[in-house]
């Protein structure tokens, strides 16, 4: 389970990190989010994965470590309140430079027809 | 006095914010008297903490009674102090500004989010504990996002953008590193994070050293070093004068960060050989690089507020070859140039605010003469020398101390070079600046289309007190300036005394008796 689990976040980043680094704010905001949901399995993973073990402090029952669970809450909060931020940021930028290029319309010297628009990301 | 008043400076602007947000309805005149109110009551505390010596021994406040490791602790030394001092000074300098500009009539909700931003800085210069000081930076990102974009327009919220970004990655990286740090010694709090380390097995010295390097990572996007700065200059030069003055201490909150946790962690005192001063050889390095790309920044900046941002730029540079070299002389001189360069670069912004509210943005062009175009260059002329590092201000006071500690490091020759060459360079474009900004004048008037277009002026005299109240106060650290550097050596020997500060958070003096957690066995370390 340990090794899947590393995988996955490991994949899970790799993905944020190259899809964050795409010159368009749509695969950014995903990038990001996608980093998010990989750095809440790893603070998850921190308090050692157990099965069927309670996460109540009881004397020389198993338990599973219930910090991070405190921790990866405020985490996914603070994460949600931060994508739904930048997503309505990325479209008001969109509206005003008309572009979804992350440095604005640089790259556009004619004004993007709707088509060029749609195929852009 | 009762420590409860600790939470003073973190809970009055909190309530300040909630009050703020309930009655935006009654109009601006109620949320400015409140919103004054509490930068006032702020002040005024932040001082008697200050002036009372509150922090001359580090003093723990509980949260909740909850003792260190189990509950979350608030700090207070002289470090915590001086940072909320100078956080208090710029709140009331750009609070002053922003009520002269009628900056706040630009959009909804500005002296609320100033109050969010006050709480999160607040915050994170009094917590102890890693993850609320990476729920404390949440804060003060969201509500400097929301200043940031106050007013609005197309070139701030492309600047905004970028700036959300990066810190939003900054952010996760924090959350890996804090999590790796949890998964290996099973604590967050400060104090005892540095006893676990100082006890923890050899085996373990490769995450601990990978956490704290992804640290340095994140404080460094905060810090602006190269090569994370480049959200700095768009930022700072696009958001309104005001915001950009109270973001004179964000940078300083990364450097602070740095100072704080890698200080207390990885310090000679207490952690194993193998990770004692880390990244110092690195802060030294990319202090050294930011400083020159911020020379080479000020030099080719067109127009006036992307100059003073890379004079901020090139203050951080210089703050970090001071905080790598980590002597208690190193530190004294860095934490006397950090104190000058945080309100010399706030003034200096809300200084570029007034100029370009009158002559426009751009440096080169020829413009009608400016109104109080004496009184401008007078400030221009007092900034540009505090901030090039020349006599008498503190610019030239600071980088000597800096350049003295600087004789015990091995790069002691690229940085004697580095600094002087940068200052010599800063001095030929500021006054380059200064010469185009106030000499290039046209008499004739404009023609209507290229004319700047009309703002208020609102209460003009405030706004010019509001310039040159960081100006005084950097006077005053001229003439106070031995009690100062004085006070300044005792705050940089507490901060290199980890052990002492360990036994304040961990063992203080109180009577009830600490509860007997045993730790989660996955945390504790084997006995190899």
């Amino acid at each position: 389970m340990a090794i899947l689990f590393a995988l996955l976040i490991g994949v899970l980043t790799a993905i944020g990190v190259y899809l964050s680094l795409r010159a368009q704010t749509f695969p950014v905001v995903m990038g990001l989010t996608l980093l998010s949901y990989a750095v809440n399995l790893f603070l998850f993973g921190t308090g050692r994965l157990a099965s069927n073990a309670a996460a109540v402090i009881e004397p020389h029952a198993t338990y599973t470590d219930p910090l991070p669970q405190a921790l990866v809450l405020t985490a996914i909060v603070i994460a949600f309140a931060m994508t739904a931020f930048v997503i309505v940021l990325a479209l008001k930028t969109r509206a005003e430079l008309g572009s979804d290029h992350v440095d604005g319309a640089a790259d556009q010297p004619a004004p993007p027809t709707a088509a060029h628009k749609n195929t852009s990301c | 006095m009762a420590l409860p008043w600790l939470a003073l400076p973190v809970f009055l602007p909190l309530f300040s914010a909630i009050l703020l947000i309930a009655l935006r309805p009654l109009g601006i005149t109620l949320a400015r008297a409140i919103s004054g109110t509490s930068v006032s009551i702020l002040l005024i505390c932040v001082v008697y903490f200050t002036a009372s010596g509150l922090g001359d021994t580090a003093q723990v406040y509980p949260m909740g009674n909850w003792p260190a490791p189990f509950g979350i602790v608030w700090v207070y030394d002289r470090l915590s102090g001086l940072m909320l001092l100078l956080t208090a000074l710029l709140a009331m300098v750009s609070f002053l500004y922003t009520i002269a500009t009628d900056e706040d009539k630009k959009g909804a909700h500005f002296h609320a989010l100033f109050q969010a931003q006050l709480f999160g800085l607040n915050g994170a210069f009094l917590t102890g504990d890693v993850f609320n000081l990476f729920v404390f930076f949440e804060v003060l990102l969201i509500a400097s996002y929301g200043l940031m974009l106050h007013g609005g327009g197309a070139a701030r919220s492309r600047a905004g953008l970028h700036y959300i970004v990066i810190n939003l990655m900054g952010s996760t990286i924090f959350l890996f590193a804090v999590g790796a740090l949890y998964g290996v010694l099973g604590t967050l709090n400060l104090a005892d994070l540095a006893l676990k380390i100082s006890q923890a097995p050899a085996s373990t010295y490769g995450l601990i050293a990978a956490a704290s390097f992804l640290l340095f990572v994140v404080f460094a996007i905060k810090a602006a070093a190269f090569p994370l700065y480049l959200w700095l200059p768009g930022t700072y030069s696009e958001t309104a004068a005001p915001v950009a003055a109270l973001f004179a201490i964000m940078t300083k909150v990364g450097l602070y960060a740095l100072l704080r946790v890698h200080g207390t962690l990885f310090n000679e005192h207490t952690a194993p050989f193998d990770l004692i001063n880390l990244i110092d050889p690195w802060m030294r390095l990319l202090g050294l690089v930011t400083l020159i790309m911020a020379t080479f920044g000020v030099m080719a900046a067109i127009n006036l507020r992307r100059q003073v941002a890379y004079l901020v730029l090139a203050s951080v540079g210089t703050l970090m070859i001071a905080l790598g070299i980590n002597t208690t002389d190193a530190l004294t001189g860095g934490l006397y140039y950090w104190i000058h360069t945080t309100l010399m670069t706030a003034g200096f912004f809300l200084l570029a605010g007034q100029i370009v509210r009158t002559r426009g943005d751009q440096i080169g062009q020829t413009r009608p003469p400016m109104p109080h175009a004496l009184l401008a260059g007078s400030l221009f002329m007092m900034y540009a020398i505090g901030l090039a590092g020349l006599p008498p201000l503190t610019g030239f006071f600071g980088k000597t101390m800096i350049l003295f500690a600087a004789l015990a490091s091995p790069l002691w020759v690229p940085i004697y070079a580095t600094v002087l060459l940068s200052s010599v360079l800063m001095v030929v474009a500021l006054a380059r600046s200064g010469n185009a900004l106030f000499y290039r004048v046209d008499h004739a008037p404009l023609p209507t289309e290229l004319a700047p277009s009309p703002m208020p002026l609102g209460n003009s005299k405030l706004s010019w007190v509001a310039v040159a109240l960081p100006l005084s106060l950097v006077f005053l650290m001229v003439i106070a300036s031995k009690p100062l550097t004085q006070w300044l050596t005792l705050t940089s020997a507490q901060i290199q005394d980890t052990p002492r500060y360990i036994q304040r958070v961990l063992h203080p003096s109180r009577t009830e008796p600490v509860p007997n957690f045993a730790p989660h066995p996955a945390h504790v370390p084997e006995a190899s």
